[in-house]
Order: C-alpha cells, then sequence, then structure tokens
C-alpha cells in the first residue's frame, strides 16, 4: 500500500509539502523548544511518592469496608486522644503553610518560626497517637482484640510511620532553612516538604473518619 | 523490487523458522481434531454445555491461530532482506485498522454472550426440589461426605466434637443426626437425579474438582458455597482436589459412584449408616 | 572520542567502586539490574528442571538425588513438600526476581535515559538505592530456600488460610515470613525505580522529544511503571495484613473454628477471598507489567530489523494505554470458582474478553509491520519474531480462561499453566533476549557471537513450544496443577508419556540456555568490537558512544526532529534516519 505514486515520466516522486518536522509518521511537534512538562521534577516526584502512599492506604481501605461487614466485627471505643490528636495535626498543617507562604513574600525569620513549630506540633501528634494507643491498651484492647482494633493499630502505625518520614524531612528543611539557604525565589524544598504534609493531613482526617464512621 | 514493494529473498532463517511454524500449526490441528489426549469422559448434563462452549472458542481460537502464526510464518518467509533493497514504507491504514478492531471486538461479544447463557444456566439456577442432597467437607487431606439420611435433615455439628473417628464433630446426641450419614472419601450418587453439594473446609481452601462432571468450585473455611449437577452415566469416577492445600495435597483423592438405579443408591446408604 | 573524554571529565574521576559497584549511573545500574535477574533466572531454572524431573517420573528412586538432597529426597524420593517448595519459589522467583527485575529495572533503567536525550536518570541516587534494596530483597528470598523449616509451601499466590496459618504446612513458618519479607522490599524497590521513570520520562525529555516521539519501549516503561505505581502498594498492603495475622494474632484472613493438625486455629471473623481479591487487584497489573515493555522493546526491534516503520504507532500507544486501563478491571478472573458472587463471574468475563481486543490490535500491528518488510534475521530479529508467534500462542489460550464458564473444567489445571508460561513467561523472555542480543553492544561496546546466538534461538524456540504446547492437551485431560504425582490419579495416567515428553524438552530448553550464558560473559571481553550504530538503527541510544560514558551524549545533547520508525524512507540516500537529522525542503520523499 504506496502512499506515494511514481512519476512515470520521470522516475521519481515529487516532494510533498514543506513540513518543518521530519519524518513521514511524526506527529508535527515544533523542533525548538525543550519538550517540557508542566511540572517540576521534585514536585512530580513527590505526587507519585503521595500516589504509591495513597493506593497503599486504598488497599487497606478496601480490606477495612470489606470485612466491616461479616457478622464477627466488632466496633471498638476510639481513644478520646484522637480528637485533640486530629486538632493538633491541622494546626501543625495550618503553621507550615503561613510558613509557605511567609518564604514566598521574603519574611525569612517568619518562615523559620512557622516551620519549627510546624514539626514541633507533628512531633506532639506522634507522640499524641502513642499516646492514644497507651489508652486503648489501658483498656484492654489490643491488637488481635478485634478487627476493627486490628485495623486501628495496623491503620494509624502505618500512618504515624509515614508522617514521621515527614517529620525528618521537615527536619532537613528546617536546617536548611536555618542556614538561610531557602529565599523567595528557591524554596522548593518547603514547597514539597509542604505538600507532602497537607496530604499526610487529609489521610489522617480520611482514617479518622472511616474508624468514626463503622 | 527497489522500492519496497513485492517480495524480498528468500532467507534460510526465514525458510526455518516459517517451517517451523507450519510444524506447529499443524500439530496443533492434529492435537485438537484428533484428540489423542482430551476431556474425561463427560458423565453429567451441564457438562455438555461447557463441553460445546469449550468447542465453539475453540474453532474461533483455532481458525485466529492458523491465519494469525500463518501469515506471520508466511512473512516471514517471502521478506527476507535482499541486498540493499527498502522494505515498504507504508504504516498506517485505519479503515484496516478499524475493521479488523470490530471483527475482533464482535466476535469477542458473541462469544461472552454464549459464555454467559451457560455460566447462567450453572449459577443462577436453583437445584430442583427432588436432588440429592450432600454436605461435603474438605480437609487436610480428605474428603467428607454427608448425608442427612431419611429424615432429610442434617444433623448438628459442632468443631469442638471433631476427633479422629469423628471428623465432621457431628454431634450424634442431636436427634436429627440419628440417621446421618458421613463417610471418607467415599462419595455415591443415584443416576439420572440432581446432586446439591454444600461445599465447606476445615481448615484451608480446597478445590471439589469432578473432571468427568464438568464440576469444580473451590471450598472455603468459613463459606458454605453450594452447587449442583446431574450425573448421566452410571460408574465410577475419581474426585480431585484442585487448589494447593498443603504437602499432601496431591494424593486428596475420593471416589464418585454414580449408582445404576436409586434403589441401589438407597442400599449403598443403608450399608454406609451402619 | 575527545567528546567522550570531555563528558567523562566533566564527571570527575571516579574509583573502580564507585564507577561499577555503588554508582548512581543508569547504565551500570541497568546492567547490575540485568547480571542480578539472570542470577535469579538460573536459580529459578533449577527449581523447575527438578519439578519437571519429579513430574515425569514421580514414583523414581534416584541415589544421586539423595546424595545431593538429602533432606528434599529422603530415600531417594522427593518429598512432597519440596515439590511444592519448588512450585513455590520457582513462581516467585521467575515472576518478581527474573521478570519484572530485567524488563522494567535492567532494560528501564539502561534504556529511558539514552532512549529520551538525557545524561542520567531524575533522581540517580535513589536508583542506585531502588537496585540496593533489590538485591537485599534477591537474598532474602534465596535463603527462604535454606530454612530448615522449609521453603514456603503457599505458590506464588500465597492463598490464605494456607499462607496465614503458620501450621497449615512445614514451609509456612520462617519460610513464609522470609518470602512476604523479600515482597515487601521488592515491592518498595520497584516502587522507587518507578517513581524514577515516570519523573524522567515526562520532565527530562531533550529539545523535540515529544510524547509522539519516544520509542515504544519507552512508551511501555512508562505505561508499566504507572501499572506498577498504582498496583503494588496493594500487594504491599496485603502482605502487611497477611503479616499480622500470621504473627500478630489478627483475623484478616482467617475465619473462626478451622482445625489443623486436630488443633483449633484461634481465629474469628477473617474472610480468605479477601486475600484473593486484594492479591489478583495487583496481579493481574502485574503480569502486564511483565508483558508491557516485552511488547515495546519487541516492537521497537522488529522494526529495526524489518527495516520498516511500525505499522501504526498510534494505535500501538493507543492500545498500551488501553491494555493497563483494562487491567485494573479484570482480576476476578483468577477467581472464576472462588465462591465468589457468581454475578461478578459475568462481570469479569465481559471486561477480560475486552482487553483480549487491544492486544489483538497490537498483534495485527505486527504483522502490519512484517508484511513489505526486508528482515534482517539476525538473533535480536528471530527473537523478536519468536515473541509474537509465542505470545499469539498464549494469549489465544486467554480466551478460552477469560470464559468464565468454560474455565470452570479448566482452572488450577495444565491449561492455566501453559497459558501464562507462554504469554508472561516465553514471550517476555523472547523480548528478553532480543532486547539483550539488540543492546549488548551498546552495553559493552562489542557484539555478542551470532551464530551461538542463533543457535540459541532454534533450540529456545523449539524447546519452548515442546514444553508449553502439549501442557493445553494434559490440562484438557484434566491434570491439576501443583501437583506432586499426577501418576495417583487413573485418570491422568493414560497422559504420563506426555509429562515425560515435556520434561525432556524441558531439559534440551533449559540446557540451552548455557550457550547463551556462555555467550554474554564471553562476549563482554572477547567479542567483536561493535561500532556506535551497528544497526543501523534510529533512536538516540544509537547517537550516543558505544559504549557511552558517563553523561551519555558527550558535550551537547541531542536535538530531536522526528519520529523513531523513518526505516525505508523512499528517496533517502540511506534505508534509516535517525531521530536527530532534521527533516530539508529538498529531500526527495
Amino acid at each position: 500500500m504506496p502512499i506515494l505514486t511514481e512519476d512515470r515520466r520521470t522516475g521519481t516522486v515529487p516532494p510533498p509539502p514543506f513540513k518543518p518536522s521530519g519524518g513521514r509518521g511524526d506527529d508535527g511537534s515544533p523542533d525548538s523548544g525543550s519538550s517540557s512538562f508542566p511540572i517540576p521534577k521534585g514536585q512530580l516526584g513527590v505526587w507519585i511518592l503521595l500516589t504509591a502512599i495513597i493506593m497503599l492506604f486504598a488497599g487497606l481501605s478496601s480490606a477495612y469496608i470489606v470485612l466491616r461487614g461479616v457478622p464477627a466485627w466488632q466496633n471498638i471505643e476510639l481513644p478520646w486522644l484522637l480528637w485533640p490528636n486530629t486538632t493538633i495535626l491541622l494546626l501543625s498543617s495550618v503553621a507550615i503553610d503561613i510558613s509557605r507562604r511567609a518564604v514566598r513574600r521574603g519574611d525569612l525569620q517568619s518562615m523559620k518560626r512557622w516551620l519549627a513549630s510546624g514539626g514541633i506540633l507533628g512531633v506532639a501528634f506522634l507522640v499524641g497517637q502513642l499516646a492514644a494507643w497507651r489508652q486503648l491498651v489501658n483498656a484492654g484492647v489490643y491488637l488481635p482484640s478485634t478487627l476493627q482494633s486490628g485495623f486501628f493499630y495496623i491503620l494509624t502505625g502505618l500512618h504515624g510511620l509515614h508522617l514521621l518520614g515527614g517529620v525528618i524531612a521537615l527536619g532537613l528543611v528546617l536546617a536548611k532553612a536555618l542556614k538561610n539557604r531557602l529565599t523567595a525565589f528557591n524554596y522548593e524544598p518547603l514547597k514539597l516538604c509542604a505538600m507532602y504534609w497537607h496530604v499526610m493531613d487529609a489521610l489522617w482526617v480520611y482514617l479518622f473518619l472511616l474508624l468514626l464512621l463503622s | 523490487m527497489a522500492d519496497g514493494s513485492g517480495p524480498g529473498r528468500m532467507t534460510l532463517s526465514g525458510v526455518v523458522l516459517a517451517g517451523l511454524i507450519l510444524i506447529l500449526i499443524v500439530a496443533l490441528l492434529y492435537l485438537f481434531i484428533a484428540q489423542p489426549y482430551w476431556f474425561p469422559t463427560l458423565a453429567s448434563e451441564h457438562g455438555g454445555r461447557i463441553d460445546s462452549l469449550f468447542m465453539a472458542v475453540l474453532v474461533v481460537s483455532g481458525i485466529a491461530f492458523v491465519l494469525v502464526q500463518g501469515a506471520l510464518g508466511f512473512f516471514i518467509a517471502r521478506y527476507g532482506e535482499n541486498g540493499g533493497e527498502r522494505a515498504a514504507y507504508w504504516h498506517d491504514n485505519p479503515k484496516a485498522e478499524a475493521f479488523l478492531l470490530i471483527t475482533t471486538a464482535v466476535i469477542l461479544t458473541v462469544l461472552v454472550f454464549m459464555g454467559q447463557r451457560v455460566w447462567a444456566s450453572i449459577y443462577f439456577a436453583d437445584a430442583p426440589a427432588n436432588a440429592t442432597i450432600v454436605e461435603i467437607t474438605g480437609e487436610q487431606f480428605s474428603w467428607n461426605f454427608h448425608y442427612p439420611g431419611p429424615d432429610g435433615q442434617f444433623g448438628r455439628t459442632d468443631t469442638k466434637l471433631i476427633t479422629n473417628t469423628n471428623s465432621i464433630g457431628l454431634d450424634r446426641d442431636d436427634p436429627a443426626a440419628k440417621d446421618d450419614i458421613v463417610t471418607s472419601n467415599v462419595m455415591h450418587a443415584p443416576i439420572g437425579k440432581p446432586v446439591r453439594v454444600r461445599l465447606r473446609s476445615k481448615d484451608v481452601i480446597h478445590s471439589f474438582f469432578l473432571p468427568n462432571f464438568r464440576v469444580k468450585q473451590d471450598a472455603v473455611p468459613g463459606m458454605g458455597i453450594e452447587v449442583w449437577f446431574t450425573p448421566t452415566k452410571a460408574g465410577q469416577y475419581e474426585i480431585a482436589c484442585a487448589e494447593l492445600c498443603g504437602i499432601a495435597h496431591y494424593r486428596m483423592r475420593a471416589a464418585l459412584t454414580v449408582d445404576e438405579s436409586q434403589d441401589a443408591f438407597n442400599k449403598w446408604l443403608e450399608e454406609a449408616g451402619k | 572520542m575527545s567528546e567522550l573524554h570531555a563528558a567523562d571529565h566533566a564527571h570527575h574521576e571516579m574509583g573502580f567502586l564507585h564507577k561499577y559497584v555503588f554508582s548512581t549511573d543508569h547504565k551500570i545500574i541497568g546492567i547490575q539490574y540485568l547480571i542480578t535477574a539472570m542470577a535469579m533466572a538460573v536459580v529459578g531454572g533449577l527449581l523447575s528442571m527438578l519439578m519437571r524431573y519429579q513430574l515425569a517420573w514421580p514414583q523414581g528412586v534416584s541415589p544421586i538425588m539423595a546424595k545431593i538432597f538429602p533432606v528434599a529426597y529422603n530415600g531417594g524420593l522427593m518429598e512432597p513438600g519440596f515439590y511444592i517448595s519448588l512450585v513455590t519459589m520457582h513462581g516467585t522467583i521467575m515472576v518478581f526476581f527474573l521478570f519484572t527485575a530485567v524488563l522494567l529495572g535492567g532494560f528501564g533503567n539502561f534504556l529511558i535515559p539514552l532512549q529520551i536525550g538525557a545524561r542520567d536518570m531524575a533522581f540517580p541516587f535513589l536508583n542506585a538505592l531502588s537496585y540496593w534494596i533489590f538485591l537485599l530483597s534477591c537474598i532474602v528470598i534465596f535463603s527462604a530456600l535454606f530454612v530448615t523449616s522449609g521453603a514456603p509451601m503457599g505458590g506464588w499466590t500465597a492463598y490464605a488460610p494456607l499462607s496465614a496459618v503458620p501450621a497449615a504446612a512445614p514451609g509456612q513458618a520462617t519460610g513464609m515470613t522470609l518470602w512476604i519479607t523479600a515482597i515487601a522490599l521488592f515491592s518498595v524497590s520497584g516502587l522507587m525505580g518507578g517513581l524514577n521513570y515516570i519523573t524522567t520520562i515526562l520532565t527530562m525529555r531533550t529539545r523535540g522529544m515529544s510524547m509522539m516521539r519516544l520509542p515504544l519501549a519507552t512508551w511501555s516503561l512508562l505505561v508499566t511503571s504507572i501499572l506498577g505505581l498504582l498496583a503494588f502498594p496493594v500487594l504491599l498492603g496485603a502482605g502487611l495484613l497477611l503479616m499480622f495475622d500470621r504473627m500478630g494474632g489478627t483475623s484478616f484472613f482467617v475465619p473462626a473454628g478451622i482445625i489443623m493438625n486436630q488443633m483449633p486455629i484461634d481465629h474469628s471473623g477473617g474472610h480468605p477471598l479477601l486475600w484473593q481479591h486484594l492479591f489478583w487487584f495487583f496481579g493481574h497489573p502485574e503480569v502486564y507489567i511483565v508483558v508491557l515493555p516485552a511488547m515495546g522493546m519487541a516492537s521497537d526491534i522488529l522494526s529495526a530489523f524489518c527495516r520498516k516503520p511500525i505499522f501504526s504507532y498510534r494505535m500501538m500507544v493507543y492500545s498500551m494505554v488501553a491494555i493497563a486501563v483494562l487491567s485494573f478491571v479484570v482480576w476476578g478472573h483468577h477467581m472464576f470458582v472462588s465462591g465468589m458472587n457468581p454475578f461478578l463471574g459475568s462481570v469479569f468475563t465481559l471486561t477480560t474478553l475486552l482487553i483480549a481486543v487491544p492486544s489483538a490490535i497490537k498483534t495485527f500491528n505486527w504483522l502490519g509491520t512484517v508484511w513489505g518488510a526486508r528482515i534482517r534475521f539476525t538473533p535480536a530479529a528471530l527473537f523478536a519474531l519468536g515473541f509474537v508467534s509465542m505470545f499469539v500462542s498464549g494469549g489465544l489460550s486467554g480466551v478460552f480462561l477469560g470464559t468464565s464458564a468454560a474455565d470452570i473444567q479448566l482452572q488450577d489445571t495444565y491449561f492455566v499453566v501453559a497459558h501464562f508460561h507462554l504469554v508472561m513467561a516465553i514471550a517476555p523472555l523472547f523480548a528478553a533476549f532480543a532486547g539483550i542480543y539488540f543492546w549488548f553492544p551498546k552495553m559493552f561496546g562489542r557484539f555478542m557471537n551470532p551464530t551461538l546466538g542463533k543457535i540459541h534461538f532454534w533450540f529456545t524456540f523449539i524447546g519452548a513450544y515442546c514444553v508449553f504446547f502439549p501442557m493445553h492437551v494434559i490440562g484438557i485431560g484434566g491434570q491439576m496443577r501443583r501437583i506432586y504425582d499426577p501418576t495417583q490419579y487413573m485418570f491422568l495416567q493414560p497422559q504420563q508419556p506426555v509429562n515425560v515428553f515435556i520434561s525432556i524438552s524441558a531439559f534440551v530448553l533449559g540446557s540451552a540456555q548455557l550457550i547463551f550464558l556462555f555467550n554474554f560473559f564471553f562476549s563482554i571481553f572477547g567479542g567483536r568490537v561493535a561500532e556506535r550504530n551497528p544497526w543501523h538503527a534510529t533512536t538516540l541510544e544509537w547517537i550516543a558512544p558505544t559504549p557511552p560514558g558517563h553523561g551519555n551524549f558527550g558535550e551537547e545533547l541531542p536535538t530531536v526532529h522526528r519520529w523513531p520508525f523513518d526505516y525505508s524512507v523512499p528517496g533517502e540516500r540511506e534505508d534509516f534516519v535517525p531521530q536527530t537529522v532534521p527533516a530539508t525542503v529538498t529531500a526527495q520523499h
């Protein structure tokens, strides 16, 4: 199925109309300018990481929802510490966001203060979660006690581990900030850290609701 | 030709590979038409529908196999490199693609509907009221068959009552259990009458496989799963486990005898109950 | 050459360890993955040879084997538990530690930056880390073969409760724990790799390299990485729950009231089918994670040796994406007789036969590529053509299995074994071989010996069909999977000669791979020196020096002006035009 026909007189094939790009099957995209992708690679990397984490919790959520329907399911009384813990985590997100806005307008002092506050609140959340576990244990509810208790420990534990990763990242960003390496024109690490943190925050709210509304 | 039209050279590699593909096609036709090894003898009513469905898929995929592998072999033989000759440059044909896509989709859709009818006839049709009922409990590594006896009631079972001699934990004090029959690795069913099977498991997942009856259903601990079938041929048949269940999975074998009459079956049941 | 030196100096002198062992260079990491995966292939292959030996002569006593494996061959006869461990470890090693590793880790790492015109991956350190975690996972799974309580026995699918209760089988104690750990580590390594690939392909393409100018190999690796990103975490979650069922006393997958070895097992509330749903939600995309890169690579290699553009590049890309999307809604076809709601069976039949459509399109396109070609029969070309044949064979048997009612009789028989080996093991293996023969010169600067390569091909092609084609037939005859001795069943005894034929063919097939291994390692040092673009191919990796130095392309990155399939363009002087060649008005087309 040739797509060109030969000129019988000259034995040559006439050239097609001029196309700036090469190759027959080409999509004709311009050669100039780099193949740009709207998201810088650091951010894209963090989004991909977050996607993997979300899928992990999605799989566990589906297991939770399926087992929620079995007759042997027993609800446990959630430790009341979860409520203040959630508030603390939400506040930490706010603090980190304030820090991000501060660096954007060049207020480095403010950035450092709010970033540190966010980190402290994050650590407080983790300590609070451990305390919540302690509350449950004192009430005699352990990992294998019921299906929901099993999920409780696993979901909160996994979330806590991922948030701990965020705390470590935040610590590294804070170190950078304290060395004055973040400026209004170059604060990518803080932006990435904030992105990660906010998603961990939203993830916690989701998990808390999942546990509550069972 | 220099512009890429027409055949290339028949190279040794091309011809040998094409030849092997031809042998493959012949082997396929031989294996699936002469059938030197084939399905176990059919002995159930619904099994015929499954076998027919298989044949339908076989014809469709067989034709596809011959055409596609054949074309591949033909092209491989025909279009070998020939000095500096160019290949043809064409590389798109939306009409042909659309045609092939639609044809494939239509053929597969027809298969889906054909298959769905058979599937529905097996799974969405309740067992008839006169079916012989038997509860089958798989365990590592044997099959237990529990018949309700003349009263038609299954006696209560309790896992706490399980012993070496009471494999399914039948509560002999339960009045309904007085006439129950429990056998190990031996199953009977009368010919021509539906058999309704409720599958359970004591430990891990097993799978109740009756090769001659086209019956296969996993037995899952914590679940009671029902399947039913109607034997159409008397004789002795084997039951196998078709889901890996531990080290002796390979010998989790039982025997199904299809009795020639309801009387013969009743007689066996009576003997087994003693 | 001075370009190469300049590039090397631009990235400073490195010691041997840093350059070849703890390298962050994607090419080194790719070769590390390749060689490690080859080692795992040898282990997995040997395990299957033992399996085939057992299946052919199930009751034969072998004093030699008793000498080599005194515990496994007690008195010269293989222990049934050992057989199940072989089955489990063979499947696990091959699916994860060979195929996923070699295609994604090996070829993904080596090819992506080169094919898109980048100097390295987006996150080179993370890339190196992914390899070392992969190596660790290999060590862990390998160690599972040697624990005294026995290697795991759950099959590679690890169905609960067999996998969730340590008492269920001898190997299900430490062995199973090691299995879960190895898989978890592998998943983390894979996710790291995928993160790198997606970011690199999307953000680091060189000037002019639009998405629709990417080679199909790179496209397939992008799509596959996204698949892995969405699927592997679910496996990780399921493995975590399984671990807690085994060691933490939870009951996610284990119901109440089960008894093992006469002892009641204390659990309540769990559901074995939940494991299957979670596992196969991952497991089905996983098989496409294996086959899509194979398709991508085979397509590019086929095109190069046919000297002809791939037929319908656009549809090849779209069908890859369609397969990837659909792969998430077909998992239930592994569970038709599992006890799940039969209504789901109907749904999954529909979606499964639907996913056959894009695969069929790709097959037609491969045919369309070979039609009118001028094929150069190198070992790489032979394996790429063999890939098409194997994929067609394996794909068509899938139609039977996808039709739920037909699957009733075929589920858990050797018909399934035949299907998945052809389509997920042999076809990708052929693509991987094609890739190795094709890119070996770029990797090592030398050719593999083509005569040995062809001998390797003929034995492998014939051997593979002799092993896996007859399996369809014994499956139809009813031979179940994972059974240590088929002759226990009278209805299977007449088929036993076929098992013998398959096993002998398997020994031949296995032995033939020694030719490849010898050729590979010998040629690294003693092969004929290769020039920059020995195959006259169009893609960017052939612009880079052979082998490419650190930084790949010298001082200046290439600029792309066309798609990668300009072979036999009418009117051009050569029968190929690399992607970097600009179009000219005066060229006679």
